[in-house]
């Protein structure tokens, strides 16, 4: 399969008056042709700040990238200047953002936002860009294109909305498509078609998508790999099987422990992971998620965890997975899904480079 | 919007004649009269003088009176300057006080706007700084120091331009400039801190996530949307200069209309009060209008055509 991106020791800080925050610390991964990652992580993980820096869009200063590679389509964008990447946004990266009712010009009639695009990267004349513009509102779902072209954002429903913003981020035929909670400001029916919308748009024009989210549900819907970021790293990465059937490091077990299921006792109590994220300016010494992790080592205070290959694709960076490390069993909630997975290896092998 | 335009009209001519009642009882009720700042005139001149200008009719004759000739644009003779009517006054003043504050408007709103923009734009550097700087030193130093100030350095070290008089072009550019310096200034603060609102807005990210340049970005998502303020300042302001200014218009002998304000107060001459007051509430209520159809042009969520609520 063709790599589209591949992120490499990706390293993100920003200085602010208390210090130097490192909001991404060290992140691999690789996202191929057509498929979907799902990157999951509660608030502050530096989900968001991941992407944005992938398209380059976290302001610098304060915002600085001190270290690691994003080869998309395998040309280093790290080094590009903001006119360099004038040409790659929008046109081969787009991005679709939380709030739909925030994130379209309210002055701006629809159409014309989605011919922005089209006038930018694919030189077309106002009244060539005005059909492409309908086309692609009736390609989202939006009925009556023809009138709906020329209304202002505030004549839009929330949906509707979300659907001009796919629109727009479609205009130019991507080849990846950041989604930042694309559902998380919808209600729950809405949220369904939009996902559904996103993954036929997605077979049509064989896009890559990475999608940002906190919820599972979500992910468990729409992605074909899942990454779990905590404290700027990621924790687990794997496919969807494999991160919710066989899940390796405790962060993931806490997160499906406190997602509600319907065959759980429905007198239970909802777990919660107990305690918040640490602080980024000074990161804690060891494994990140160590003071809030039950698990715990010694040595997860001591030093921080490589990653460990469990299967082809399936990666966690925690040291239970050492052959020194004691057996535990993770939580009830998550044993009775875990599953027996026939690509797991025998033994989890060290790797160097997390990937 | 032909609705909504005439509905305003109406609404205007209602606060017009509140404001024309309020002006014509409040200036009776200050003492004196237009005489009484001469020498002491003879009972019987005075009562021919008062004959004259309709003053020893009973105040409800008088009102009626005023009312009725103001619908005809009729503000009457001038009780100080003799010959000659308020309608004179005005027609003589206003072209040239109109000129001179369409000028200064024009300064104010170029360099304001402009100043602003590249404050916000960059944000926290030196160019932020000096254009704050200036607009600081533009709210606070009054327009007469201003004024002095500016035809010290032009008119008397340089000799550029001259010092006072009416005459051309070269004449207007200096008592402009003294009169749209606080404004100017304060547009660039308007412009500044609603750039810095628009800029932090999603739309904006959208915007730049497109690959849009940051000049297309700036003009097509950031002006128009900033402009709001502005605009609403724009209204009292522009009525307010194009009437004239006392202090500029003194300092530099400009024929203007702002003096009237000032000296018709002074004089006790009742029909230059109304006459100007009435002119000035017009003005205003006109140039209100005006913004508040610019809002609708400006902003699409801003329905003037009487739409219904929550739309």
């Amino acid at each position: 399969m063709e790599k589209i991106l591949e992120v490499k020791d990706l390293k993100v800080s920003f200085h602010v008056y208390g210090g130097e925050v490192q909001a991404v610390r060290g992140v691999s991964f690789d996202l191929f042709k057509g498929e979907t990652l799902a990157i999951v992580g509660e608030s502050g993980s530096g989900k968001s700040v991941l992407n944005q820096t992938i398209m380059k869009l976290i302001p610098m200063p304060p915002g600085k990238i001190t270290g690691g590679q994003i080869l998309f389509h395998g040309e280093d964008i790290v080094h590009k200047s903001d006119k360099e990447m004038e040409k790659i946004r929008g046109k081969d990266i787009s991005m679709i953002f939380q709030d739909p009712m925030t994130s379209l010009n309210p002055t701006m009639k629809v159409g014309h936002q989605i011919m922005e695009v089209l006038h930018k990267h694919q030189n077309m004349k106002s009244s060539q860009a005005k059909e492409r513009a309908i086309e692609l509102l009736r390609l989202v779902g939006i009925p009556m294109p023809e009138k709906r072209v020329n209304q202002y954002p505030h004549e839009f429903s929330g949906g509707m909305r979300q659907r001009a913003m796919i629109a727009i981020a479609l205009a130019a035929n991507p080849s990846l498509l950041i989604a930042d909670e694309p559902t998380t400001a919808l209600d729950v029916t809405i949220q369904a078609q939009i996902l559904e919308l996103m993954k036929d748009l997605q077979k049509k024009m064989d896009t890559s998508i990475i999608f940002i989210t906190h919820d599972l549900g979500v992910v468990a819907n729409v992605a074909d790999r899942v990454a779990v970021m905590y404290a700027g790293q990621i924790v687990e990465i794997g496919t969807v099987d494999e991160i919710f059937y066989d899940p390796r490091h405790p962060y993931t077990w806490g997160l499906l422990a406190s997602m509600p299921s319907l065959d759980s006792d429905h007198k239970a109590e909802l777990a919660a992971i107990p305690g918040t994220p640490p602080d980024l300016t000074n990161p804690p010494k060891g494994d990140a998620f160590a003071p809030r992790n039950q698990y715990a080592l010694a040595i997860d205070f001591e030093q921080e965890p490589p990653m460990f290959q469990v299967s082809e694709t399936h990666f966690a960076k925690t040291w239970l997975l050492h052959p020194d490390a004691p057996k535990v069993e993770p939580p009830e909630a998550v044993k009775l899904k875990m599953r027996k997975l026939s690509s797991t290896f025998e033994k989890p092998i060290l790797v160097k480079e997390g990937k | 919007m032909v609705k909504y335009i005439s509905k305003r009209l109406l609404y205007m001519v209602l606060s017009l004649f509140l404001i024309i009642t309020a002006t014509f009882f409040l200036m009776r009720i200050a003492p004196g009269n237009p005489f009484t700042s001469e020498k002491k005139l003879p009972p019987e001149i005075e009562a021919s003088l008062n004959a004259h200008y309709g003053l020893n009719k009973p105040w409800y004759a008088q009102y009626g009176d005023y009312l009725v000739r103001i619908a005809q644009w009729d503000f009457g003779p001038s009780f100080k300057y003799e010959s000659r009517t308020v309608n004179d006054l005005i027609n003589d003043g206003f072209p040239v006080s109109l000129a001179l504050g369409a000028e200064a408007i024009l300064f104010a709103v170029a360099i304001g706007i402009l100043l602003g923009v590249i404050a916000a734009l960059r944000h926290n550097k030196w160019q932020d700084y000096t254009a704050m700087i200036i607009a600081v030193f533009g709210i606070s130093v009054p327009s007469f120091i201003m004024a002095t100030f500016l035809q010290y350095i032009f008119a008397i070290k340089l000799g550029l331009l001259p010092v006072a008089r009416w005459d051309n072009f070269s004449n207007t550019i200096l008592p402009a400039l003294a009169l749209g310096a606080t404004p100017m200034a304060f547009i660039a603060r308007l412009t500044r801190s609603s750039m810095l609102e628009v800029l932090s807005n999603d739309y904006i990210k959208t915007a730049k996530a497109k690959g849009l340049s940051r000049g297309a970005m700036i003009m097509k998502h950031t002006i128009r949307n900033a402009l709001m303020p502005v605009v609403s300042y724009m209204g009292p302001l522009s009525a307010g200069i194009i009437t004239g200014s006392f202090v500029i218009e003194k300092i530099f002998g400009i024929p203007g209309l702002g003096s009237h304000f000032v000296l018709s107060i002074s004089n006790r001459d009742y029909t230059v009060i109304m006459g100007v007051t009435v002119f000035y509430s017009i003005l205003l209520l006109v140039s209100i209008l005006l913004v508040d159809i610019a809002y609708g042009l400006i902003d699409p969520r801003i329905k003037l055509a009487g739409g219904k609520k929550g739309e």
